[in-house]
């Protein structure tokens, strides 16, 4: 099935939008669960795998788009839905119907802030649970210490 | 009498083990907290991040071509994957047409690798359920395929040898000589593994029936690669989406069928890892005869500039599902990039499966799904 007919059958859902230019459809963060009740369930469109979830940074650190590729193993099509949010925006977590996205979100959350309501256990999952801030966020600094230890940024350190 | 326990009466503590981060059979620095009920496991908590990077953070700063040495240390036991799936990202970004030759000789490079990393994966399986002679045949002769590698780059396990539009030398008649020599070599090595390993009784014992993964458990949480073809789905990203030229070859997809046990379970990844392998030399086999002449630079741009845009792609790895989603912003350096590491959502579903097994079956659960800490943590 290829990507208008996707959005043919998603598009009632209010806020479901298409860029045929990108082949990407957007949607919000409201109507990211109906969307992706839709594709679990829908025998025509089938999207068994949540392949990846990527948090990207539109920029100013206060906007960010969440993307999301799914597949479908049984019809062999693809598809990439987006969601733009903002800082204090919380996104519902998918993690309920693809046990893929529950480590996905925490890696979201983890590098870049974004809080998934509904997630069954959202903390921090490759850095330290102490660490502060957001490490792939357009505004991140590095802090001068991490318990007491000096955090070395200038190259003398290693050259 | 009755024997079993009333638990309500009884107070059972749970105990929980912490297994690594330093311990030989988590392959790497991973760390378990195990809750046990006595011998039986009843939680398993996989904690990453020990081996963590910043490789993400790194591509941010770095431009397309320096990039390549970091996803060599990604998968370190499949660098020319990763460098692969890196550089078709990058190119179909770019929207470049490669020399054929090329292509062969990436595909010839990525199967060689990918019996590399079956090897070790073997190996390291066999000794986590107890066999030492096993592994020190895997990597003797996983020893030939480095040996090849050193000869063609000068590299033995981080090759930086894929970039963006190429490959950094081209192969000399002399390689493509000794990789025969190899593949006829190998060939009847495979069939000394299977009456060394494959039909072992305690081998068989040990791994049959033990870990079942079931396909929709396997699909739900995005495994991928022999991990889930050992659950009898036939997912291979080489037949069913062929990138570069994979779609000229003839080969097979091996699946599980539950020869020694139920499907799904850790003999049969074992045994789609064994079968893989020969499809691979299958594949050599037909690339080194076709392979064409021509520049292996000629592709390659003098800078990587790629209009602005995103592109997500995928590569079937050793381990799985490679997905690189690169943001371009029009510079040479990309806005963001992100590695969807096979090995990370292939990790993520010990905690489903290894439930109510004993400590010792874990070991055989997750030395079967061939997990690398360093794509997991990046």
């Amino acid at each position: 099935m290829d990507l208008n007919k996707i959005f043919d059958s998603i598009s009632f859902i209010d806020g479901v939008k298409l860029n045929s230019e990108a082949n990407i459809i957007f949607v919000t963060s409201a109507s990211l669960l109906a969307v992706a009740d839709k594709f679990k369930n829908d025998v025509n469109i089938d999207f068994d795998f949540l392949m990846c979830i990527t948090a990207l940074d539109n920029g100013d650190s206060k906007n960010f788009t969440i993307a999301y590729n799914f597949h479908s193993n049984k019809h062999n099509h693809s598809v990439e839905i987006r969601v733009v949010v903002t800082d204090d925006e919380e996104v519902p977590s998918l993690a309920n119907i693809w046990k893929t996205a529950d480590w996905h979100e925490r890696e979201a959350y983890d590098m870049m802030g974004i809080k998934f309501y509904g997630h069954p256990d959202l903390k921090r999952i490759l850095l330290p649970e102490d660490w502060e801030g957001f490490p792939l966020r357009k505004d991140y600094k590095v802090a001068d210490y991490y318990h007491g230890v000096p955090i070395p940024k200038d190259k003398s350190y290693w050259e | 009498m009755d024997t079993t326990l009333d638990k309500s009466i009884v107070n059972i503590d749970e105990m929980v083990l912490n297994m690594g981060p330093q311990h030989p059979s988590t392959h790497g620095v991973l760390r378990l907290k195990i809750h046990t009920d006595g011998e039986v496991v009843s939680k398993i908590e996989p904690i990453i991040g020990y081996l963590h990077r910043c490789f993400e953070k790194h591509c941010e700063n770095l431009s397309y071509e320096q990039i390549v040495p970091f996803t060599d240390r990604c998968d370190y036991l499949a660098s020319m994957h990763m460098d692969h799936a890196y550089s078709i990202a990058v190119e179909k970004l770019l929207d470049i047409e490669l020399p054929e030759r090329v292509e062969y000789i990436r595909v010839i490079i990525a199967e060689l690798q990918r019996i590399a990393s079956h090897l070790v994966a073997i190996g390291t399986f066999g000794l986590d359920v107890g066999a030492i002679t096993p592994f020190t045949w895997t990597i003797r002769d996983r020893e030939r395929v480095l040996d090849l590698f050193e000869a063609l780059c000068g590299a033995r396990l981080l090759y930086n040898y894929i970039w963006p539009g190429g490959v950094s030398h081209d192969l000399s008649p002399k390689f493509i000589q000794r990789t025969q020599e190899f593949l006829d070599y190998f060939e009847t090595q495979i069939f000394e593994y299977n009456e060394l390993l494959t039909g072992n009784k305690i081998f068989i014992e040990r791994t049959a029936d033990v870990g079942v993964m079931p396909a929709e458990v396997a699909v739900n949480f995005g495994v991928t690669g022999p991990s889930l073809r050992g659950s009898g789905v036939a997912y291979d990203l080489r037949k069913t989406q062929p990138y570069s030229i994979y779609d000229k070859f003839e080969f097979n997809v091996p699946v599980g069928e539950g020869t020694m046990g139920t499907v799904g379970d850790s003999w049969d990844r074992y045994w789609v890892r064994m079968v893989e392998m020969e499809e691979s030399i299958k594949i050599i086999r037909q690339a080194m005869a076709s392979l064409p002449d021509g520049d292996v630079h000629a592709a390659m741009p003098k800078k990587i500039r790629p209009a602005k845009g995103d592109v997500y792609s995928r590569y079937e790895s050793a381990r799985g599902d490679v997905g690189i989603y690169i943001q371009s912003n029009g510079k040479n350096v990309p806005l963001r990039l992100k590695m969807r590491s096979p090995a990370f959502c292939n990790l993520s579903v010990l905690g489903e499966i290894g439930e109510g097994w004993m400590i010792s079956d874990v070991i055989t659960i997750l030395g079967s799904l061939d997990i690398v800490l360093g794509e997991i943590d990046r």
